[in-house]
């Protein structure tokens, strides 16, 4: 039995580069529950990171009670992280939403579906009649299942027609489809989780994997720690587990100065340009842009990168030479990156390295762009965060006409006039009063936004009409106006796709409480209630459950990249999940995209034109046809800038913000399992032991962090940053401790409200701040031990672990590997090139 | 040789470029992208005429002849609103685009002349210039479905 609080990544089964990582069965069970007392396993995967942990729910009496791994998943092979295994189940019956509620003279009062409905449709007929669709506004989740995004996606684009839909993946992983899009014409991660198994180096890019997909993180462990291992090289101004692994594998960890991370990125492809680490027959075959990418990057030499960074330039030349020399290079791209300065350029700048080496598509070479959410590649490839369904290009007219002909509306119902309208713009619009409509479905914005005094004024606006639908009361149903009950995971039956494109299904095992409905059952009795119609006059949705909705969303994709035609429900029945594409040609899946160089950047079938990097400016369609992709990767990037809101004397620290291992998000699952409750209960203020001193501020007085927007406030936590550099986690609003004019604890009340150009994400990591001390501290920062957080002077503060109900059975070795999903030689729903091979190398 | 006449031209539109980018840039600090992106293209207007500085010594610029119709306008004010948004992007466009047209003109003579130093800072500064019209288009053509039809 272990302690999986003390003990994050379990026992080791150690393995050779090339084999099949080993099996090890992960099972937690409530305390008093026996093996034996389990009457039911239900299949499902674990929603609690993007890694998509394949799991069965064990049920008694019609209640959750357990989890454990599947063996035979390509996922995990068997395992489950801490927040699986204490947090998947445990909120189960605990301060739910069971009943629909109104606001009746300013307070909310319970209702029964009827009512509320009925006041929602009201509203929206009345706004649509008055201003029309662009008076409607939609912000929704990366947690919800695929065939929920679907029909939300199918009412607002073709029942509605409204531009303004996004979801909080505007806040994880825009990044990584800006940076798909950018550099291989659409979305779809070219890499594999099996990719870990064979790399010879490994590249962590702002990803601090050891704490946000730890099992994927136990993947790397079990690398390095057989025979053979990779060197890891860690980016993060942090020194995070990851860095140390970095350290001790020969590797590098480089720490820069946060908002500088394009230069850093410009820094080693010069690097690579200029000490010859370049497969020219791969580039000049498979690539677009290598002169203007080597003009760009010429002026980025080690020691004008030093400057701008602050890392040591031989520090630099290492990584670049591990890059540059490794046969076999698999690199992962997160937070670090996506919610920074210049997000989309420096991520798109992690592709270049591989195009310029040619290292993609076979094992151990390849790239994943990582999401933050289990659910966000759902989000981004069903039209619920913007992006039409399918990875449709808004301005390809073929692609409109399609999903005109799919749904049977008109095509000028569909919004396609104009990029899409991303969540930081919704969020403006409804400012200024022009989006009067708001729903907002499982996300928490009043704790997860940006700046959250500007967001509390925004939801508080008087004539906004805001609906919130969620499993729990929330910082954010305070403001709501409709709180509709939602059923959540294991009580409802739907599929979702993890960051290497793993569809699995979770089947419902439990009984949602009270009335609460599935997400799916709201938004298909919305479109009933609002007889939404298509051209015929027959109802526009035409589905009626998860699996029909299942069935519909696979035309959607039928020959397009994401294609699921080849699956079904009965398909994804025990066994394991399957990789897209996957369809009559490549019934099994498809483990690694792009094996033969050849991308979806034809004009015909690209999910985007393009931007430039610095400006976030559209490529002209006729610009773009010119080039003639022809199946050719783009390398592009842009000229660093230094980024918004820049320390001063005023505000002389940089703040970022980010996760700690045992929560997820706003905590409201997390937070309400008692071994992740007690292992990071309150937040902290994480400072360098230099900055420390400098402030006078000992381990656990309590401080106040300060930006020109906000501040919060919390016990100093003395841990390992580098100076100059503030760390702050952000899972801590105001559901359980009151209020925040009481004491302001979340990391939002100070992060500014500004995007990257391209992908719109929010720049989180970037925020000028001051920091005073309030009062000394009674004890030590509630900030666990076992991670990141770790404190400077370990002999100081009590280590991290769990109690007795925390006991974990781990068993390595129980079965055999799962099999390897095939690589297709050339990837579904791309063109092949029609240019002859000999002027493609021109 | 009236080449001094559009250099003196081109320098004072690239001033008047830059320092429009930079007044709706203030004018817009509820924009935050525009705001923040207006700064840095004003920068770059810097850096364009930084570089013209060598041309305007060996051509000189000749800007006492220079009937007043011909100059550039700059902005006057910033407006509010969504609507008052669109407009100054659009004012910023029209701007941009005599500018785009200005090192267009300079680029002809350039060739004339077979002054290569001049070519090459052209063909950069070109690029530059339809990067800022690419931005102005793609935000204009966000901004204006809501501003024209959902603004109060």
């Amino acid at each position: 039995m272990t302690d999986r609080i003390a003990d994050i990544w379990g026992q080791r089964t150690p393995h050779a580069r090339g084999t099949s990582w080993p099996v090890r069965l992960d099972q937690h069970l409530e305390e008093g529950v026996a093996e034996s007392d389990v009457q039911r396993w239900v299949q499902s995967a674990c929603v609690l990171c993007s890694n998509g942990c394949a799991c069965d729910i064990a049920v008694k009496d019609g209640r959750m009670v357990g989890v454990r791994g599947r063996t035979d998943d390509v996922v995990n092979h068997g395992r489950l992280g801490p927040k699986g295994l204490y947090g998947s189940w445990q909120w189960n019956g605990r301060d739910r939403l069971t009943r629909p509620l109104i606001r009746e003279n300013g307070e909310l009062v319970e209702t029964d579906w009827d009512t509320a409905m009925d006041r929602i449709v009201q509203r929206s007929r009345q706004l649509l009649d008055e201003v029309g669709s662009s008076s409607h506004g939609f912000y929704t989740s990366g947690q919800l299942f695929l065939e929920e995004y679907y029909t939300l996606g199918v009412i607002g684009k073709a029942g509605l027609g409204t531009p303004h839909m996004d979801g909080n993946t505007r806040l994880c992983t825009a990044t990584a489809a800006a940076a798909l899009k950018e550099s291989f014409g659409s979305d779809g991660q070219p890499g594999s989780y099996t990719d870990i198994d064979s790399c010879d180096a490994l590249f962590l890019f702002g990803h601090n994997m050891a704490e946000t997909q730890t099992v994927l993180w136990m993947r790397v462990l079990d690398r390095l720690h057989g025979p053979d291992r990779p060197r890891i090289v860690a980016v993060d101004p942090r020194r995070t587990k990851v860095a140390d692994a970095a350290v001790e594998s020969g590797g590098v960890h480089l720490a820069p100065l946060p908002g500088t991370n394009l230069a850093l990125m410009n820094g080693l492809v010069n690097q690579l340009i200029t000490q010859g680490w370049v497969d020219e027959e791969y580039v000049s075959a498979h690539t677009l842009g290598f002169e203007e990418l080597a003009r760009t990057v010429e002026a980025y030499t080690p020691e004008k990168v030093s400057e701008i960074c602050r890392v040591s330039p031989d520090d630099l030349r290492r990584a670049a030479e591990i890059f540059g020399t490794s046969e076999r290079v698999l690199s992962t791209v997160l937070q670090g990156f996506y919610q920074s300065h210049q997000a989309t350029a420096a991520s798109c700048q992690v592709n270049n390295l591989h195009l310029l080496r040619g290292l993609l598509g076979r094992p151990g070479c390849g790239v994943l762009q990582m999401n933050g959410q289990p659910t966000a590649q759902n989000t981004r490839e069903c039209g619920a965060d913007g992006d039409l369904p399918g990875f449709r290009n808004w301005q390809n007219q073929n692609h409109i006409d399609q999903l005109a002909e799919l749904w049977n509306v008109d095509r000028l119902v569909i919004p396609h006039w104009a990029p899409p309208t991303h969540a930081m713009q919704i969020w403006r619009y409804v400012e200024q009063g022009s989006i009067d409509f708001l729903w907002i479905s499982a996300t928490n914005p009043a704790a997860s936004m940006p700046e959250l005094p500007r967001i509390r004024n925004i939801l508080g606006r008087e004539d906004l009409f805001v609906v919130v639908q969620d499993g729990f009361p929330t910082e954010t149903t305070e403001f709501a106006d409709v709180v509709l009950p939602a059923a959540m995971w294991g009580e409802k039956q739907g599929t979702f796709t993890n960051a290497d494109r793993t569809v699995h299904l979770s089947e419902q095992a439990v009984e949602p409480p009270g009335a609460a409905r599935s997400d799916l059952d709201i938004f298909l009795d919305y479109a009933r209630r609002m007889d939404l119609r298509d051209r015929d006059g027959e109802p526009l949705v035409k589905w009626h459950d998860p699996e029909s909705a299942f069935e519909a969303w696979k035309e959607c994709t039928r020959g397009r990249l994401c294609d699921y035609t080849g699956l079904s429900y009965d398909k994804l029945r025990g066994g394991s999940g399957v990789p897209w594409p996957c369809n009559a040609e490549n019934p099994d899946g498809s483990d690694r995209l792009y094996s033969d160089g050849v991308f979806p950047t034809a004009p015909e079938v690209c999910e985007s034109y393009g931007h430039d990097l610095l400006t976030g400016g559209a490529t002209p369609p006729t610009n773009y046809q010119a080039e003639r992709p022809d199946g050719r990767a783009f390398l592009k990037t842009a000229e660093y800038t230094p980024a918004p809101d820049a320390p001063s004397d005023e505000y002389p620290y940089i703040c970022t913000t980010g996760r700690t291992v045992y929560h997820f998000h706003t905590r409201t699952k997390t937070g309400r399992g008692r071994q992740l409750r007690k292992a990071a209960p309150e937040p902290w203020v994480e400072l360098s032991p230099g900055d420390a001193e400098a402030l006078g501020v000992d381990e656990g007085d309590l401080v106040r962090v300060e930006s020109r927007r906000g501040a919060m406030e919390a016990p100093a936590r003395i841990g390992r940053g580098r100076d100059g550099t503030v760390f702050l986690p952000f899972h801590y609003g105001y559901w359980d401790t009151g209020a925040p004019d009481r004491q302001p604890t979340a990391a939002n009340e100070l992060t500014q409200t500004e995007w990257d150009p391209v992908s719109k994400q929010p720049l989180f990591k970037v925020s000028a701040v001051r920091v005073t001390k309030l009062a000394p501290g009674q004890r030590c920062a509630p900030a666990p031990t076992t991670t990141a957080s770790a404190p400077h002077d370990p002999a100081t503060v009590p280590a991290t672990r769990g109690d007795q109900g925390a006991e974990t059975r781990e068993d390595p070795g129980v079965a055999d590997p799962p099999g390897q999903v095939p690589s297709p030689e050339h990837t579904p729903g791309v063109p092949q090139p029609v240019l002859p091979h000999a002027a493609r190398r021109s | 040789m009236h080449l001094p006449v559009y250099v003196g031209l081109l320098d004072s539109s690239l001033r008047s470029l830059a320092d429009a980018f930079r007044q709706v840039s203030d004018g817009h600090g509820e924009e935050p992208d525009v705001e923040y992106l207006c700064q840095v293209l004003a920068r770059q207007v810097d850096e364009q005429l930084e570089a013209l500085t060598p041309v305007v010594r060996r051509y000189g610029e000749n800007r006492e002849q220079e009937p007043e119709r011909l100059r550039a306008t700059g902005l006057e004010s910033t407006r509010s609103g969504g609507v008052g948004l669109l407009r100054d992007l659009q004012d910023l466009y029209m701007l941009g685009s005599f500018v785009d047209m200005t090192w267009t003109v300079v680029g002809q003579a350039a060739q004339g002349l077979r002054d290569r130093e001049l070519l090459q800072l052209v063909d950069a500064c070109e690029q530059d210039t339809t990067r800022q019209l690419q931005w102005l288009q793609t935000r204009i053509k966000q901004a204006a479905p809501q501003a024209l039809i959902a603004a109060k």
